[in-house]
């Protein structure tokens, strides 16, 4: 055990190096320079823009860069090219405005996709079931801006509420109720579009679960034993059908910091994935590598954990 | 009677061919059915859009401006007496309405539907051709060890490319011909044999070409995939093709863990140690004898990848990027619309829906073929 995490940290902290000079080159080695975003701008003088290349050591080789930019984002002290903030700080504000989403978007997943998924295994090939499939079909084709489209015409029209942004602007003065019912309107669609991917993915995958455990022997055997058709569903079968997702519990953490860029562009939602688009527009390099070793940590975190639980809950693998 | 014994006491082939099997498998299901007439029909009018939308004079001009005719409602008569004789739209009806800028949506669509087909194939095409490749090298070559001599002249190679792109020509070719030179000594040291060895420290195995390709594998994982592909189309020049190549880049790890799972597997079997037993050359191995049964999984994960990226263009489109504005796509028309959401929201609905439809008849196809080829399933039929 103690040697598997070993040798699994040393795994990880070596991809996570060569993600680092990856995204590093993907960034610099594509044509043109952020120096260049704004030629038309007037104050864009060549003085300018040779102190600006000076600055942020963007006449020094490649390699050199490189050591600076890591050096300064271990030490914290990274700034942003655009407005020289602290490119850390930015992103743990932007973080918090997602966080809701991704809080709200995972408890609709997980609590909505395992009731969906167990039913439709239960009564396999009914109407229930096939409904249900064609649906999750269904949502997982659905453009994500178009769904987003339709559920804005249809609350804004028939509720009657507004939806774009993280509160209505000008609100201060009401009523504290007002304002919490606000919040949960603006709050709830964008979970849910960022929900509904999750939602079918998910509920499919539990169906499948089922289905291989409602077969083995000893479903059988509980059924021929006479015991009511719930206490098998429900004790012997899903006990077994939820081993898998346990390591997904890891997965998830990506998702932390992804946040999605076209539904919070959508919603003018001020998170992590639409400081991340303007980032990519302005050429704000330190912040779109950041995000990227960030997500690239979460990620190797995520599967670590799932591997960890994966030993944990399963009592056949030994290591 | 007769018939019995014949089939009981030769031994012959069985009568059906696999593939005719699976189409008896795959007919079963209606959705997947559904999922296949709908893509002949997409690819017809996809096919067919690009004829007509396309030349000097095309029959629907998708960029013809009619101020005067704009945000008319789908299925409305243009009004004849504003217009001139050429711009008249040629069905004498405006199918699915006119946008802010008076152009048939009906050809805007029509030129659309090609770039998302052909975004969707050639980016899926990419994407399976290095997962095949990346995944039969691991697969097959995979227990094969990389020697610290190989690495080297990787490293002066790639150091000579490097010094030769920043413009030191001098230095750079100096490296590049080393390079080649090592490469040439080792040829002909593996043609004479063993007589011309290289010192004992260069040929310490280094590390194992499956663990190469593994890792990167890994590597590639760990980019946030929609924001990778959304940071590289936004720094190179906007172009359809550009697309296509970068999702295809980022979308081969699935495909060559597939591969390289299968051919481990069949690596072991009795038809490769043939293969082996009579010369055949391992080219011809890899590609004539196990890819035909590695293939079918890929299959599965190209037609759902597929779906997948003609969501990813759509949304790039939709974000203002890729396909260069004049140019219809599905994403861009709805990207347009999304101004007059109210007033005319057939701008949003028709290019929405077409996507849905395309998306999801590809993602049913593919799970009616997974299910064909489903082994447990095959038995029954």
């Amino acid at each position: 055990m103690v040697s598997f995490i070993g040798r699994s940290m040393v795994q990880k902290t070596v991809t996570l190096f060569f993600v680092s000079i990856v995204s590093f080159l993907i960034i610099h080695l594509a044509p043109g320079e952020p120096s260049q975003v704004d030629p038309l701008n007037p104050k864009f003088t060549p003085e300018m823009v040779e102190r600006f290349r000076k600055e942020f050591h963007l006449d020094k080789p490649l390699y050199v860069q490189y050591i600076y930019f890591y050096r300064d984002l271990f030490t914290g002290k990274i700034v942003s090219w655009k407005d020289n903030q602290s490119v850390l700080i930015k992103i743990w504000e932007r973080f918090l405005n997602s966080l809701p989403l991704f809080i709200v978007g995972t408890i609709l997943t997980w609590t909505l996709s395992f009731p969906v998924g167990i039913r439709s295994a239960i009564f396999r090939g009914g109407l229930y079931d096939r409904s249900a499939t064609f649906l999750s079909y269904l949502l997982i084709s659905i453009p994500g801006f178009f769904f987003a489209y339709i559920l804005i015409i249809l609350v804004v029209t028939t509720l009657h509420v507004p939806v774009i942004g993280m509160e209505t602007f000008g609100l201060g003065a009401s009523s504290w109720g007002n304002m919490l019912m606000d919040r949960i309107w603006h709050l709830l669609i964008p979970s849910v579009l960022g929900a509904t991917g999750g939602i079918a993915v998910l509920s499919r995958y539990v169906r499948s679960q089922m289905l291989e455990v409602e077969g083995q022997d000893y479903v059988r055997t509980a059924r021929a034993k006479g015991l009511p058709p719930d206490q098998v569903h429900y004790k012997h079968a899903l006990r077994n059908a939820l081993l898998p997702f346990v390591t997904m519990f890891g997965l998830i953490l990506p998702g932390l910091i992804g946040g999605s860029v076209i539904i919070e562009s959508i919603f003018s939602w001020p998170g992590m994935g639409r400081m991340a688009y303007e980032a990519i527009l302005a050429r704000d390099y330190p912040i779109i590598l950041t995000v990227n070793f960030i997500s690239a940590v979460l990620v190797l975190a995520g599967t670590f954990i799932s591997d960890i639980l994966y030993l944990v809950v399963d009592p056949r693998i030994r290591l | 009677m007769t018939h019995n014994q014949y089939t009981l006491e030769s031994p012959s082939a069985p009568r059906r061919t696999r593939l005719r099997e699976l189409w008896q498998l795959f007919r079963e299901n209606k959705l997947a059915i559904l999922g296949l007439i709908i893509f002949v029909l997409f690819f017809m009018t996809a096919v067919s859009g690009v004829i007509l939308t396309s030349g000097q004079r095309p029959v629907f001009d998708p960029a013809m401006v009619r101020l005067q005719e704009k945000l008319l409602p789908p299925l409305t008569r243009p009004h004849l007496e504003s217009l001139h004789p050429t711009e008249v739209p040629t069905l004498g009806i405006y199918l699915f309405g006119t946008d802010d800028l008076g152009r048939d949506v009906f050809a805007r669509m029509l030129q659309g539907a090609w770039v998302s087909l052909t975004v969707g194939f050639v980016a899926v095409g990419i994407s399976v051709l290095v997962g095949i490749f990346m995944g039969g090298i691991a697969g097959y070559f995979g227990q094969e060890y990389i020697c610290l001599d190989h690495i080297l002249i990787a490293f002066i190679l790639s150091a000579g490319g490097t010094l030769l792109s920043i413009g030191s020509i001098g230095s750079g070719s100096a490296c590049l011909g080393v390079g080649l030179l090592c490469i040439v000594y080792r040829l002909f040291s593996k043609i004479l044999g063993e007589k011309l060895q290289s010192p004992g420290l260069l040929h310490k195995k280094a590390i194992s070409i499956d663990t190469i390709i593994m890792r990167a594998v890994d590597i590639m994982l760990c980019f946030p995939s929609f924001f990778l592909i959304l940071t590289v189309v936004a720094l190179v020049p906007a172009s359809m093709y550009n697309i296509m190549i970068v999702i295809g880049l980022t979308s081969w790890m699935g495909t060559t863990r597939f591969v390289r799972a299968e051919f481990l597997s069949l690596r072991e079997q009795d038809f490769v140690t043939a293969a082996k037993a009579l010369g055949v050359g391992n080219f011809r191995i890899i590609f004539r004898h196990m890819m035909p049964n590695a293939v079918a999984p890929v299959l599965v994960s190209a037609t759902i990848g597929i779906a997948t990226a003609i969501l990813t263009e759509a949304g790039l489109s939709f974000l203002g990027f890729g396909v260069p504005p004049p140019h219809a796509t599905w994403g861009n028309i709805l990207s347009d619309g999304k101004r007059f959401i109210f007033d005319a929201p057939w701008l949003t609905f028709i290019p929405g829906i077409g996507i849905l439809i395309v998306v999801l008849c590809f993602n049913l196809f593919g799970e009616g073929l997974r299910d064909a080829m489903n082994p447990k399933l095959r038995e029954r039929g």
